[in-house]
């Protein structure tokens, strides 16, 4: 697990504390930490990512995958992270849950986590808050479930792990979840292994696991993208209803922005490892502000709607380990200016051109 | 060989009669007795005319595969026919066969499997020139314009495939497919791998090589939406049967079968409401265990007792479109598309 270098430094100040009694201590600081009291004014956001930055060190050089990304997510908000491949949103993901593939390094920003930074945590501190703050569902059910466990096995691991529930409830427990999951035959579906079950019942049981030990936070990364058009729906309307039900934060990820409508309340669009628009969600598909925004929703076919030809967006998308000096969506952009070419375009929280409405672009023409 | 009497066979570039494609399931190691059997592709008839996109659609397991392997010759049919140009893919010899693949070409899914590392782009595109006894003249003339009629410049030849993006990839299996200037083009989920900002690239490249050279496409997705606005015709699958055929433009719109009409449901923009809005409910079923009578009943919010018993036929309707629906001819009439559904079956509902 690579640490970023600020968090090495501040988990230096917490090792005196974690000689004394680690495990009685992480567990009251979980406990205690529950956010009760800042959830009841509903004023402090949940988490607040500002000016993240995650670089991958590599032999051919230093790959910016995520390049200065600030967000915030109040309790029980859906954000939606829209963006190609390589655009940086799944590293974003990894590196609030400090899960980073060998290589990537966290290098500068913060992540705060009720108003705590989880760069400074250390790891064991981390591992429970995984564990039970924060979830997260994957694009590939079936490389997320284990095939030598049952399932219920594997959405009640957590349970016991982390919640300190016997086998025998987390087990009973588990069969609760599938029920919420909308599993039919939920007693009996909790002895099965993930291939006695089809693409759409794995990925409903894999989220299971996830709501589990009732997180603040989840993190969907593409959960639908495996799906068949018709599963898809489905699942997110499942996913709108766990929502409602456990009032957890969402993040959900994916790469096609059509289908975040229903789902969330808010975007942020990336590109080129930057937020470059973010906003409400009626506001950035009916509105959008950003070139690149406004160009991608143009360039796909929406169904009823009659048209030649659909609009390019000219060129491919930049490479994290080589991106444009300036705005990385300059070279693409078909409303360039010079100054696009060179100084970094105001950023979103700390300069940020404000558009009206909670709406926020990266681009200078909003100016 | 068999002339078609009822389409003018000149416009008719393909045409599948009973299209019938069955896998048998064996197990066992010594006896290797069969236990079942996938009915991938039954009983399918369709036409592609000329200068025209067919576009199959349905969810993975419904067959839209197997049909492009069946007309690519990849695979032969266990029944029926399929008639290129009056003459049957069954019992060509193999000098026709290799005559119908110069004329049949096929861009696939991946663009990143589909191209050989090993091999540099020009020799890639050149390759099917060469199997079919071209000159290296010809060859490298042929490439240069393939090239360039994708949009990508002659100088790309001398490199190889990682140089690439997955657009661009792309647009080299589309060159590829072009060298030989067929008038058939089998494209296989052309756009589902690419990034959303190079989606329309392609689809536009597309559309652009149509009208200039006046190829026909049959293209398999299951993205609606870009079906749409890519074809002429559309054919809905479901369990390997055709549920419902005809123009793309009022299938999109006013869906005649239920499940094309969840369909159509799920690729609604939200903030629209669809024309016909059923919510779909459950799964495909295993494709080795279908339903008695029509496999979508029990899916299907309107299923009647006769659903369960009878294998509806695809029959053509009042505007000339075909659907394979009980609720047809007369039933439907009784139906208020606009009224709410009660979902009472499937996964949704078995929750208590």
């Amino acid at each position: 697990m690579p640490r970023s270098s600020k968090g090495c430094d501040n988990s230096i100040a917490t090792d005196a504390s974690r000689k004394v009694a680690p495990n009685r201590r992480l567990f009251l600081t979980i406990e205690q930490s529950a956010p009760a009291d800042l959830r009841q004014n509903g004023i402090q956001p949940l988490l607040e990512v500002e000016d993240l930055q995650t670089h991958f060190f590599t032999r051919r050089g230093v790959v910016r995958a995520v390049n200065g990304v600030s967000f915030s997510l109040m309790p029980g908000e859906t954000l939606g992270l829209v963006g190609e491949s390589g655009s940086g949103k799944t590293i974003t993901c990894l590196s609030l849950l400090r899960l980073l593939p060998r290589g990537a390094r966290i290098v500068g920003g913060k992540v705060l986590f009720n108003g705590q930074n989880t760069l400074d945590l250390s790891e064991k501190e981390m591992e429970r808050l995984r564990g039970i703050r924060m979830g997260m569902i994957l694009q590939n059910s079936m490389a997320a479930l284990d095939p030598v466990f049952s399932i219920g096995t594997q959405i009640a691991e957590p349970l016991v792990v982390h919640s300190g529930l016997n086998w025998r409830a987390a087990i009973e427990r588990s069969i609760d979840l599938l029920r919420m999951v909308k599993i039919t035959a939920p007693h009996l579906r909790v002895r099965n292994y993930p291939h006695e079950m089809s693409g759409g019942m794995r990925q409903r049981a894999s989220s299971a696991a996830s709501i589990g030990p009732h997180p603040d936070l989840l993190i969907a990364d593409e959960p639908t993208t495996a799906l068949d058009v018709t599963t898809q729906r489905q699942y997110l309307e499942l996913l709108k209803e766990l929502q409602q039900e456990t009032g957890m934060a969402l993040i959900f990820i994916t790469h096609d922005i059509s289908i975040v409508g229903n789902l969330c309340d808010n975007l942020a669009v990336f590109y080129g490892g930057l937020v470059v628009e973010y906003g409400p969600k009626d506001q950035v598909l009916n509105h959008p502000t950003h070139p690149y925004t406004e160009a991608l929703l143009e360039a796909l076919p929406v169904l009823g709607e009659k048209r030649e030809r659909l609009r390019t967006i000219q060129g491919d998308p930049p490479y994290a380990g080589n991106l444009p000096p300036g705005c990385p969506f300059h070279p693409r952009c078909d409303k360039v200016m010079d100054r696009c070419r060179e100084g970094d375009p105001p950023s979103i929280f700390n300069v940020g051109v404000n558009v009206g409405k909670m709406q926020k672009t990266r681009c200078w023409l909003a100016e | 060989m068999i002339e078609s009497t009822t389409e003018r066979a000149s416009d008719v570039i393909i045409e599948a009669r009973n299209a019938v494609k069955h896998f048998p399931v064996k197990s066992g190691l010594l006896n290797n007795r069969s236990v079942g059997l996938v009915r991938a592709v039954d009983d399918v008839s369709f036409t592609v005319r000329d200068n025209q996109t067919f576009a199959l659609v349905g969810e993975s397991g419904c067959g839209k595969t197997t049909m492009a392997n069946l007309i690519l010759k990849l695979l032969d049919l266990t029944s029926g026919e399929i008639i290129y140009r009056g003459n049957s893919l069954v019992g060509m010899s193999s000098q026709e066969v290799k005559n119908y693949r110069r004329n049949v070409q096929a861009v696939l899914q991946d663009p990143y499997g589909a191209l050989n590392p090993r091999m540099r782009v020009g020799h890639i595109i050149g390759e099917p020139l060469e199997v079919h006894g071209f000159s290296r003249a010809e060859q490298a003339e042929r490439v240069a314009e393939a090239l360039q009629s994708v949009g990508l410049h002659e100088s790309v030849g001398s490199q190889f495939p990682h140089e690439f993006s997955g657009g661009q990839r792309q647009r080299i299996g589309v060159a590829r497919a072009l060298t030989l200037n067929p008038d058939l083009i089998v494209l296989d989920e052309p756009v589902s791998s690419l990034d959303v900002s190079i989606r329309s690239q392609v689809l536009n490249l597309l559309k652009d090589i149509q009208a200039e050279r006046g190829i026909s496409y049959i293209l398999i997705s299951h993205d609606l939406a870009s079906v749409e606005h890519m074809s002429h015709v559309i054919g809905v699958m479901y369990l390997g049967k055709l549920v419902e055929l005809g123009d793309a433009e009022l299938t999109c719109s006013e869906p005649q079968h239920p499940y094309t009409a969840s369909l159509v449901a799920a690729a609604t923009p939200p903030g629209t409401t669809p024309a016909w809005p059923i919510p779909i409910v459950g799964e495909v079923p295993s494709a080795l265990e279908t339903p008695s009578g029509c496999s979508f009943h029990p899916r299907c919010a309107y299923a009647m007792p006769i659903c369960s018993q009878e294998v509806p036929s695809l029959a053509p309707t009042e505007d000339g479109r075909m659907v394979s629906c009980h609720l047809y001819p007369d039933e439907i009439k009784k139906i208020d598309k606009r009224a709410p559904i009660q979902v009472a079956q499937g996964i949704s509902a078995a929750s208590s």
